[in-house]
């Protein structure tokens, strides 16, 4: 099981954070400290795991984010670095060639894409396309409400004129 | 409605933060953005709501205290619309955990979301649900999650399934209602579901031991079959990854296979083909493929042995150990060490690349490969691999050092074979890392280095030898002082060479030297102080010609800001000025550290239970005997004129007796803490330990001396007075007091004794072992053994057999009944003695077996003894 996925960028930087595990604010933010500090200290060559704390986090970095996501001892290591893929490829579909920014912005279509991929630690689908479907309807179901929205206090400010 | 229409907007407010420079600036920008989110909160707006819960969540992020958002979420997760919804739950996923009590307000909102007609709201509410509901939430909503792993549309299926894992972990209570509807979906085609399924199926049997049973009979094959399919499967653009279809799904097949076929061989039979087939067939040039055979692995070494499986397996490992990805490497060494308790040959083998993984620039792979390196240590290979690691520990990681000493130091606590090579790789240890090393393993090299009494000379010079080099590691130093001080003339005057060693010239003065420096040195501790200062004293007696320099260095201590170097100094110094007669006395050497007692110690086992009688003796002595204790620290205290007079009488004799039986007189009038009187005169039989220590190391040592009571006491031929026979017991304290009383010794020597022991107990008996040995025959040993019954039932036909190792001969003499009533209210005693062949090297085990009819079944207890005293 995924206890938390984290986000952080070369800077220390926090830009996603996924609890499935219960950690209450303060262990959440030591959490955060203890590991940006072991895992950017990393050299590049080294492997991508890290015990810490009787778990292990699994990291990768692409460009300037590292991807973080802690699992138990007996979990593979070397699937969660292709779950850790699997979600940066749909990320990279989704904002096209994704870059920290868009994701800095845009952080909350982050977790609603985090939230088609993983629940409850688990992964819940392994094809890109149908993540990628499922939170396309989810937006155009938001953008239709909001259209919707706008024409209506239109009519009602047409209305009132 | 529209959330971006007016105010700051969510984009506008994360640029502004990102333009901060200092940490104050960001600071002030966000608390005007709280304070804009707060009063909004209060005036209860609607419209920008969605915006604010938004902005807090980016706030959050950063970790400023956002719980006034934690009502927003709950509002507009009761909002009818999705885009409220939507980001409502996120909001509540990010803001909230299972332990607030808000929580439990969202139930209701969660229960209908879950009715919704919008199937995507049903998502959100399933998703948010699998995230953080608590137990109260997973009892109320499994009916409703129950129903939704039928739902039409399969991505609520898999969402359900996800959801049924939380609920299970938090409620396990209730995983039966989840084990037909997962039959189902192990049926399914969609691999969404099927993965999820899968997931939901493993996390079951984990729980129940009937659902596992159940789905080993109803799905192995089923499932055999799928994972043959997706094997064999024609190129799927949507789930390909580097030419393999969907290997999430490979890997949960693969572990639900193994969950499945665990401890059942039919199960394990029929996974057979297809296991090998996985394990030959993946393609091992990409990751994907790396961590399908990992799994596959896994699952070979943990399903019924199919011995050409484990071939398989193990020479996939070997290559993943020679890869030049550290990823696969590390998972290399990780698997191997289960693969340990499988094969330990075939690890073995490996060994060699092994031992270069511990030497790795990668923290990760060298922790990994030094626990399994530790794991492949044994009798054979033992002298070579230390050399090794202790070679290794010379040029490591300053980080890394702590681990490898810890590892090294266990390795040759467990495995030494003799006394000498124990003593060596210690002491390279100590010199290397000695700063790294616990107390518990000096300690123990102590009672190592005093148990080999032909090694005292050998030793102490190694360590003189060692310390001119390494004198900045601070357990070294401590174990270099107490051995010079305890065997300091054989360092001057080179007794017990061994042929090995190359002479050493040693002056007194060279010795008192490595003291001198080692208590003036800046970094030195409390404790290295202390046991300097005994050492100093002892000295002062081994060597007379050093006296006033000794007495010198001891007087530079007399100022020492520490309460404990203080007074300390101040009682040496007078008994190296004032007590010449009873100095020699004082400082005699320690007597013999009792093994057996320190590493059971050290085991956390309670001694107190089986010892009872000595050890609350010796408690007793430590506690209550604290006045006579006091009027001994006199003599190096404020009245040593009157105190020598007065203690020769036969006054002191009856303090001295006192010292036994708890009452104290009071008529010793002292002024000084009585607790101080007693750590001086632990310290005195002790290392050394200071104030904070009294209570658990320095009055533990003392009993040790205590407990293996042999009567070589120090003192005893400086007495001159009859004692009374209850003191034969002689404790080490005792003798010490001895110096001053008139009496001759008490010439009683009736062999060394020892404490008896529980030696086997279970619920429902007990099984102790009384020691005796016959003077002058130190290789047999009688033996009383006694059987308690624990139970209120009687047993009958009660036998007792017992098996020894072949150094060991057994005798057992015929028990004194074979009906055992019950509540221990008699006990059956029965006489076994044994001659240990290897008296001195080997310590006493034995196998027992012990079988008995309870109403009319025969009940059979059976176990292993190792914890006899050792040098028995």
């Amino acid at each position: 099981m995924i206890h938390f996925v984290l986000l952080i960028s070369r800077q220390g930087k926090v830009r996603l954070t996924k609890w499935y595990s219960p950690y209450s604010q303060k262990e959440r933010s030591k959490v955060i400290r203890e590991l940006s500090g072991t895992i950017l200290s990393r050299g590049p060559k080294l492997c991508n795991f890290v015990e810490w704390r009787g778990l292990k986090v699994v990291y990768k970095r692409y460009a300037s984010l590292y991807f973080c996501m802690c699992i138990n001892q007996e979990d593979n290591e070397l699937e969660i670095l292709e779950i850790i893929h699997h979600y940066v490829e749909i990320l990279d579909r989704y904002f096209g060639s994704v870059c920290e920014l868009d994701l800095i912005f845009n952080f909350h279509k982050a977790y609603y894409i985090l939230d088609e991929v993983l629940i409850a630690g688990e992964l819940q689908e392994s094809s890109k396309k149908t993540v990628a479907r499922l939170v396309a309807t989810q937006d155009s179901l938001v953008e239709a409400a909001k259209e919707e929205a706008n024409s209506i206090s239109n009519i009602i400010a047409q209305a009132t004129k | 409605m529209n959330p971006f229409s007016s105010g700051t907007r969510l984009r506008d407010m994360i640029r502004a933060i990102r333009a901060c420079k200092t940490a104050a600036e960001e600071r002030a920008v966000i608390r005007k953005e709280c304070a804009s989110i707060r009063a909004s909160v209060s005036d209860n707006d609607n419209e920008y709501r969605h915006r604010n819960l938004a902005k807090l969540m980016f706030i959050h992020m950063l970790g400023y205290p956002t719980h006034f958002g934690q009502m927003e979420c709950l509002k507009l997760i009761a909002a009818p619309g999705f885009p409220e919804k939507r980001i409502g739950y996120l909001g509540l996923m990010l803001l909230l955990d299972e332990r607030q009590e808000v929580l439990m307000l969202v139930t209701n909102s969660l229960k209908q979301d879950l009715n919704h007609a919008n199937q995507y709201i049903v998502g959100l509410a399933l998703c948010a649900l699998g995230n953080i509901c608590s137990a109260e939430m997973a009892r109320d909503l499994a009916p409703e999650v129950e129903r939704l792993l039928q739902f039409r549309d399969p991505n609520i299926r898999k969402k359900a399934a996800l959801c049924s894992i939380r609920i299970v972990k938090k409620v396990p209570d209730l995983a039966e209602n989840f084990v037909n509807p997962v039959v189902s979906l192990l049926k399914e085609k969609h691999h969404g579901v099927l993965l999820t399924g899968i997931q939901l199926c493993i996390e079951l049997c984990n729980h129940s031991e009937e659902a596992l049973e159940y789905f080993r009979k109803k799905c192995t094959e089923g499932l055999v079959k799928v994972l043959k399919d997706v094997v064999n499967s024609s190129y799927a653009p949507e789930y390909d990854i580097s030419g393999i279809a969907d290997p999430f799904l490979h890997i949960r097949l693969l572990r639900l296979l193994r969950v499945l076929g665990h401890g059942d061989a039919d199960a394990s039979d029929s996974m057979n083909d297809i296991l090998a087939q996985v394990a030959t067939k993946t393609e091992s040039n990409k990751n994907a493929g790396n961590a399908i055979l990992y799994e596959c692995v896994e699952t070979i070494m943990s399903i019924e042995d199919i011995s050409g499986l484990r071939v398989l397996a193990i020479n996939i490992l070997g290559r993943f150990l020679s890869n030049r990805d550290n990823n696969i490497r590390y998972v290399a060494l990780n698997m191997l060490m289960k693969a340990v308790s499988v094969d330990d040959q075939a690890v073995q083998r490996h060994r060699t690349t092994i031992l270069e993984c511990v030497k790795d620039s990668d923290a990760s792979i060298r922790k990994r490969a030094l626990e399994l390196i530790y794991l492949l240590v044994n009798e054979s290979n033992v002298k070579a691999l230390t050399k090794e690691l202790i070679d290794y520990l010379q040029v490591s990681d300053q980080d890394f050092k702590g681990d490898l000493t810890a590892k090294i130091c266990s390795i040759v606590e467990k495995l030494s074979p003799d006394k000498i090579w124990y003593i060596d790789q210690m002491l390279k240890v100590l010199s290397e890392a000695g700063n790294h090393v616990k107390d518990e393993v000096w300690h123990a090299l102590i009672v190592v280095i005093t148990n080999a009494s032909n090694l005292h000379g050998y030793t102490v010079r190694s360590l003189y030898k060692a310390i001119q080099k390494s004198a900045d590691q601070e357990t070294l130093v401590r174990v270099a002082v107490w051995c010079i001080g305890e065997y300091g003339d054989m360092l001057v005057n080179n007794i017990g060479m061994l042929n090995l060693e190359d002479p050493i010239t040693v002056t007194e003065n060279d010795a008192v030297d490595v003291v001198e420096i080692a208590i003036k040195r800046h970094s030195s501790d409390l404790t290295t102080r202390a046991m300097c200062l005994i050492a100093l004293l002892k000295l002062s007696s081994r060597f007379p010609s050093c006296s006033q320099r000794i007495k010198d260095i001891v007087t530079q201590s007399k100022g020492s800001l520490l309460l404990e170097l203080q007074q300390r100094s101040i009682e040496f110094d007078s008994i190296i000025e004032k007590h010449q007669n009873i100095r020699s006395a004082l400082v005699e050497r320690m007597p013999v550290l009792d093994e057996a007692t320190f590493s059971g110690r050290k085991a956390g086992s309670i001694l107190a239970a089986t010892v009872s009688t000595s050890l609350n003796y010796v408690n007793g002595v430590a506690t209550s005997a604290a006045a006579p204790l006091v009027d001994l620290l006199d003599l190096g205290a404020d009245e040593p004129a009157a105190a020598a007079p007065t203690f020769s009488g036969g006054n002191f004799l009856q303090d001295l007796l006192d010292v036994g039986t708890s009452p104290f007189p009071s008529q010793s009038g002292t002024t000084q803490a009585q607790k101080n009187g007693t750590d001086v005169l632990l310290d005195l039989l002790s290392i050394g330990s200071p104030p904070p220590e009294n209570s658990s190391s320095a009055p533990d040592i003392l009993s040790l001396s205590q407990d293996n009571k042999i009567s070589v006491s120090p003192l005893d031929s400086l007495s001159s007075a009859t004692r009374p026979s209850v003191q034969a017991s002689s404790t080490a304290m005792m003798d010490l007091l001895d110096g001053f009383g008139p009496s001759p010794p008490p010439t009683k020597d009736n062999g060394p004794a020892y404490p008896p022991i529980v030696a086997f107990e279970s619920s429902s008996l007990r099984l102790m072992f009384n020691f005796s040995k016959q003077p002058g025959n130190p290789q047999v040993t009688e033996i009383e053994a006694n059987f308690t019954n624990k139970s209120s039932d009687v047993y009958t036909n009660f036998i007792f057999q017992a098996a020894v190792p072949k150094f060991l001969q057994l005798h057992l003499e015929p028990a004194s009944s074979n009906t055992l009533p019950g509540n221990g209210n008699e006990s059956i005693t029965q006489k076994l003695r044994v001659t240990n062949s290897q008296h001195g090297k080997k310590s006493m085990v034995m196998r027992i077996r012990i079988s008995y009819k309870l109403y009319n079944k025969d009940v059979l207890e059976e176990g292993q003894i190792s914890n006899f005293p050792r040098d028995l």
